[in-house]
């Protein structure tokens, strides 16, 4: 089996402050880390790898400086890293993301799954892993608690929903994005460690994956933020007592918007 | 203090101290309560690799050596010293393999020892064997191409886990420690058993468990090295391995340094922390620098016994004599100044104290120990090596 993890480096956000006067996450000094949601991602890959034979490669898009995670990811027992790296992506929303790391898949020819994390948790979309799916035309499942079975032409996954499980047969090749619940990420082995002290990623720009200026980077990204805002910290609740009666009437009046006659 | 490890070695520490944080802190006062082997953490050292280092690549290891092993038993021993017992007693297990095994035993016995895919023990004392190892009683009598095995072991650390079993039992009674002999015993093997499960005071996540052999036939072939060589295949195991008794002490005092570290920084009395009082003080400096001494011993022999050259029985029961002594003071110490607290299940110290006892008992006590080293530099003197 080919697998794909694609992995995203993110500030610790335990060690994130925030800048009130303009709204924005204060990065400086901030240590970078494998967006955590993506280790599980990992975890199910290695884990199907280990059963079902085969290789699983971890793609990220980000600065050189990102390879840092291929490198944790392969001491975790992945086998192969790529590195999307090019001026021509700063600047991409998810859309453009989405696409440019689909473009990557493409070219890897004869993927089998993909696998993301549920979400990343600085922008906290949960979007890149649907687009990367969107964007390759092929099936997905996002939340999957647990992945049941699989052979070379499907899997079943568990889908956590908020109303209960969604039990899902995917034909392959396909996209899940992982919540915390499917596994325990493994430790990175000694051999494992000894290999990433030795490994290099491939690195791959826009004109490797044959993507236009239009379809990636900042001109390629439909989204534009305006502004961010910190939303308004919510008061407290109300707390009344008294017999059903009053309550009931409390509760027409708060309804009706009549507090002002309380 | 820099010992100046490989990158490898501190990969090592890296990986233990990340199991040790995620898989080990969270459980050992509860396996410590149950008095539960610690099965899952098994699986995670495996998973990590941690059992290759003791075993060649040929035999499907990393061959890291002795320094490895013991970097790592200390920093699964500075978590819980239970459990770091649990792995470290399998390459005390491997090691009559290692060093006397044949070509063939050791390409079928190393590697699933290396993967963890099975754990191994070393089983020579018995009730009335323990110092004295002449005394075994457990007989292994020939016939044909099998040996019958019959007798008990006791206090066999890991019995009942593992698989593969390295035992040390009489072929010749008449020759006293000259007729003892080194067998492997699977799991498995008809009239094979395991007896009483003990119940300890300290390392509590480890398995120490009697072994029963009733007409326990086993194959000639699972001899090792040849009749008569059991007390000097029982020697050197313990030779090599006592760096490892040694690291794991020095394991359990550092966490227990760690925590009076913590603790005196946070505890007020008269109205500053108790770490400002110059009583305390000397106390965490005696602990430092007592622990970096035995680091210090246990390292060199470590990297002594890994440059393959010469005699290191003194060395290596030094160690083990020094460090354990360390532990025991330290973990005490720390009891102490954590007081009332100390005195608690609901901090670790307590634990620490318990588990650094055995550290001055078992692969030879602390006064066999300082006989090897009377007995070495006795002999020494005489030769004019000295």
């Amino acid at each position: 089996m080919k697998f794909v993890v694609a992995v995203k480096q993110v500030p610790d956000t335990a060690e994130v402050r925030i800048d009130h006067e303009r709204g924005t996450l204060i990065r400086d000094g901030v240590p970078s880390i494998l967006n955590p949601f993506d280790t599980y991602a990992l975890e199910e890959a290695l884990k199907w790898r280990d059963k079902l034979g085969g290789t699983v490669t971890v793609v990220t898009m980000g600065p050189p400086q990102a390879e840092a995670i291929l490198t944790e990811a392969v001491s975790m027992g992945a086998d192969e890293g790529i590195l999307l790296t090019d001026r021509a992506f700063a600047g991409s929303d998810t859309w453009a993301t989405s696409h440019t790391i689909a473009e990557a898949v493409r070219k890897m020819t004869g993927v089998d799954a993909v696998f993301c994390g549920k979400q990343a948790i600085d922008g906290d979309t949960a979007q890149t892993g649907p687009g990367i799916a969107a964007s390759l035309d092929w099936p997905q499942v996002t939340f999957v608690g647990r992945v049941r079975e699989m052979t070379d032409r499907s899997m079943v996954c568990e889908r956590y929903v908020e109303t209960g499980v969604q039990v899902l047969r995917v034909a392959l090749p396909a996209v899940i994005t992982v919540l915390k619940d499917a596994n325990v990420p493994r430790i990175p082995s000694l051999r494992g460690k000894m290999r990433a002290r030795t490994f290099k990623p491939v690195a791959w720009g826009a004109e490797d994956l044959g993507l236009t200026p239009y379809e990636t980077g900042l001109e390629g990204s439909p989204t534009k933020v305006v502004t961010t805002a910190t939303p308004e910290a919510r008061t407290g609740g109300s707390i009344h007592t008294g017999t059903p009666e009053e309550l009931a009437s409390i509760m027409a009046d708060l309804l009706l918007g009549r507090e002002d006659a309380r | 203090m820099d010992y100046m490890l490989s990158e490898d070695l501190m990969a090592i520490r890296d990986i233990c101290a990340e199991i040790a944080a995620k898989h080990i802190r969270p459980v050992r006062a509860q396996l410590d309560e149950e008095n539960r082997f610690p099965r899952e953490i098994m699986g995670v050292l495996a998973q990590s690799d941690l059992f290759t280092i003791y075993i060649p690549e040929a035999y499907g290891g990393t061959g890291m050596g002795s320094l490895a092993l013991c970097v790592a038993t200390e920093e699964l021993s500075r978590a819980c010293g239970g459990i770091a017992v649990s792995y470290a007693a399998n390459a005390l297990g491997a090691m009559p393999i290692l060093l006397f095994g044949t070509e063939e035993q050791k390409l079928k016995f190393l590697p699933p020892l290396a993967s963890g895919e099975k754990l191994c023990a070393f089983a020579l004392t018995e009730s009335e064997a323990g110092s004295d190892a002449a005394g075994i009683k457990t007989r292994a009598v020939r016939d044909g191409d099998h040996y019958v095995l019959n007798g008990t072991k006791q206090w066999i650390t890991n019995g009942g886990e593992a698989q593969i079993y390295t035992v040390i039992a009489m072929t010749d009674p008449t020759r006293g420690a000259r007729g003892a002999t080194a067998f492997i015993v699977e799991e498995g093997t008809p009239g094979f058993s395991y007896g009483k499960k003990e119940d300890k005071m300290g390392i509590r996540a480890s398995s120490t468990r009697e072994l029963v052999f009733e007409d326990c036939r086993i194959p000639a072939e699972n001899l090792i090295s040849r009749e008569g060589m059991g007390f000097m295949v029982a020697m050197k195991t313990l030779d090599n391995s006592r760096p490892g008794v040694a690291a794991q002490a020095i394991g359990i005092a550092q966490g227990a340094l760690d925590e009076a570290l913590v603790y005196a920084s946070g505890r007020r009395q008269f109205g500053q922390r108790i770490d400002s009082f110059q009583g305390i003080q000397f106390m965490l400096a005696d602990m430092a620098t007592s622990i970096e001494a035995a680091r210090a011993l246990t390292y060199s022999v470590a990297r002594m016994i890994d440059s393959g050259k010469g005699r290191f029985e003194k060395e290596s029961a030094m160690a083990k004599v020094f460090a354990s002594d360390v532990a025991m003071k330290v973990t005490t110490d720390a009891v102490q100044i954590l007081g009332g607290y100390g005195y608690m299940k609901e901090y670790p110290v307590e634990k620490m104290m318990r588990d650094a006892k055995i550290t001055q008992i078992y692969e030879g006590t602390n006064q066999i120990q300082r006989s090897v080293i009377a007995s070495a530099l006795i002999r020494e003197t005489a030769a004019g090596a000295r």
